[in-house]
């Protein structure tokens, strides 16, 4: 039961097999098990789940048949829950308590979710390991000793290890995709201003995207049906009406163009991944779906173009943790600046500090325009990339990380940790959609393909997905770990 | 399909690091509020000096004539009609301030 599907576990609840509170309690006894060695929730909510378990079957022997009633949730600790401890990995927000739910809280909860707890991930959402959380880096599920990616690390690692059969992440340059490829699962991120950011904490405002993280695209639709719309509270709340996801998975790949960067498969592309990614390239193809090499000629300066955006926009938006209105304050001031200054000295981790300093050296007078207006300009060309490999195919397909999941300690050095995202930041920064699905292992340890679609092209995006999945069955794969059946 | 370079491996840490002299990483700290400590503002200056080098790759880029994107959907902000939305959550919200008295947030004393 604990790897099953959302709509499989929909299915179960309405028949009567299960109870949502049978169901939450077994979710709840798994994780007070694993947790302590995968470390992916960092808050469990019992009692709350308990309640609103009972309260999804009193609803559904009513005759609710929502498709997501009743089924346990678990939201990354960067979406801010009332009343519920929100941390987004961080000292300075370890003991914060928000007053309002975050958009997307608000609408799972409002489709009769049960929220299991927050889980973890890297500081603010800056890393790709979860090794910078403030709470400790999370484990993967497939090697204890491997990271689970990131930074939505811990909910990736809890859907793979059966934790919870459904997560919410955010992805600013590969946090959804990148840990979905290193733990097995399918990892979502939509169109910017697909999902309301509100109450989502922000690290890069014009990057940032609230996304899934699944046993399968299926259920990827099922979740994005209820998390895409338009909300007034986020003024990059897109007016346009939200498709009907899972209505559109079956539609037969016959005819699809799909576009395969050459600038993905070249040195530096692990050899195992090289090989299953062709692999499952080759089966689109065998499903009716035409192969364009398409070249993505700007691709090389999306990370250099990222740290900058990415970091100057993060040093303005976390200007608001000073001590003040929320957050960690440091004791004793002696004065204002001292407040300020060693509430974020103690409060931001090192990964957060250098980033901060990063964006404020771009941002400062003599800087900006070699830098930040440069990066925006090297922005517009990355996208225009994509505008023109559109023009001929209908998605994009390639690796989502040049490897598999590394071990802990592995990548000290910051430049090679941004590095990691080489394949999935363009993405952010032309703001599409995009998915990781798994599609193969090496040395037991599995990889993702990553498929990318046009503006607000999620339905083409999970369908794709949706159909690779009814071809092949490494989204069926669960962690072997012994050191995960030992507990 | 060819193998062809991509930066992945192309070794930006083989650039040569962009020095920052301490009176500029003094400055960048200040503007953010951050202290860096005495024993490592080296390892810091360092460190930020890899990531400039990496990041100077743009300066080779033609970017003549191309307009900057700050976003990805450049579309106008929405305007709404100017009433008032939000209802008076002042106690609620002040409960999240570390300190706090009479409805205010307190801070160090700002005037002697």
């Amino acid at each position: 039961m604990l790897h099953l599907s959302v709509s499989e576990l929909s299915a179960e609840l309405s028949r009567g097999a299960v109870s949502s509170v049978e169901l939450t309690r077994a979710c709840l006894e798994r994780i007070e098990r694993l947790n302590p060695v995968l470390n992916a929730f960092v808050t469990v909510c019992t009692a709350s789940a308990l309640e609103q378990a009972g309260q999804a079957d009193l609803a559904r022997a009513k005759g609710d048949t929502r498709p997501l009633l009743g089924i346990p949730v678990a939201h990354k600790d960067i979406f801010c829950t009332k009343g519920v401890r929100t941390t987004c990995g961080s000292r300075m927000l370890r003991d914060f308590l928000p007053p309002y739910d975050a958009w997307v809280v608000e609408r799972l909860h409002g489709a009769g979710a049960v929220m299991l707890g927050k889980t973890n991930m890297d500081e603010f959402a800056m890393g790709s390991s979860n090794e910078t959380s403030h709470f400790g880096v999370a484990a993967n599920p497939h090697d204890l000793g491997r990271v689970p990616g990131g930074s939505s690390g811990g909910s990736a690692a809890a859907v793979a290890a059966g934790l919870c059969p459904m997560a919410t992440g955010t992805d600013t340059g590969g946090s959804i995709r990148q840990p979905a490829s290193f733990c097995g699962v399918s990892g979502f991120k939509p169109s910017y201003g697909r999902v309301s950011r509100w109450g989502m904490i922000a690290f890069a405002s014009s990057l940032d995207q609230a996304g899934t993280l699944t046993r399968s695209a299926a259920d990827a639709a099922l979740m994005m049906r209820t998390m895409a719309g338009l909300d007034h509270r986020d003024s990059t709340s897109v007016d346009r009406p939200v498709d009907d996801y899972p209505n559109e998975l079956d539609k037969p790949l016959r005819g699809l163009r799909v576009g395969v960067p050459i600038v993905h498969f070249a040195k530096g592309l692990s050899a195992g991944v090289e090989q299953g990614i062709r692999a499952a390239l080759a089966q689109l193809e065998d499903a009716g779906a035409t192969l364009l090499e398409i070249d993505l000629p700007n691709n090389h300066l999306s990370v250099p173009a990222y740290y900058v955006i990415a970091p100057a926009e993060a040093s303005a938006n976390l200007a608001r943790y000073d001590g003040v209105r929320y957050g960690y304050r440091c004791a004793d001031p002696t004065d204002l600046d001292d407040l300020y200054t060693r509430t974020r000295s103690e409060g931001f981790g090192e990964e957060v500090k250098r980033r901060i300093l990063v964006g404020s050296y771009a941002l400062s007078a003599g800087y900006y325009d070699a830098y930040y207006r440069k990066a925006q300009r090297v922005r517009r060309l990355i996208r225009n990339d994509f505008a023109s490999a559109f023009e001929h195919v209908d998605v994009i397909a390639g690796p989502t990380s040049p490897h598999v999941a590394f071990a802990h300690g592995a990548k000290a050095d910051p430049v090679q940790m941004y590095l990691e995202d080489i394949f999935t930041i363009a993405v952010n920064l032309a703001g599409l959609p995009g998915i990781s699905i798994p599609a193969g292992m090496e040395n037991g340890l599995p990889f993702g393909l990553q498929i990318i679609g046009p503006d607000f092209a999620e339905a083409r995006v999970l369908n794709v997905a949706h159909q690779f999945q009814q071809m092949t069955d490494w989204h069926l794969r669960v962690p072997e770990s012994a050191a995960l059946e030992g507990h | 399909m060819a193998p062809h370079e991509f930066q992945y491996n192309r070794g930006f840490l083989a650039h040569t690091p962009v020095p920052l002299d301490k009176s500029e990483i003094d400055k960048v700290a200040r503007l953010a509020r951050l202290r860096i400590g005495p024993g490592e503002a080296d390892a810091v200056a360092a460190r930020i000096g890899e990531i400039l080098a990496m990041i100077d790759e743009l300066q080779a880029v033609d970017t003549a004539g191309v307009e900057p994107l700050a976003h990805p959907l450049e579309v106008r902000q929405r305007l709404r009609a100017d009433e008032v939305t939000e209802h008076d959550r002042r106690d609620e919200l002040l409960a999240a301030a570390p300190a706090s008295r009479n409805g205010l947030l307190l801070v160090p004393k700002v005037i002697e």
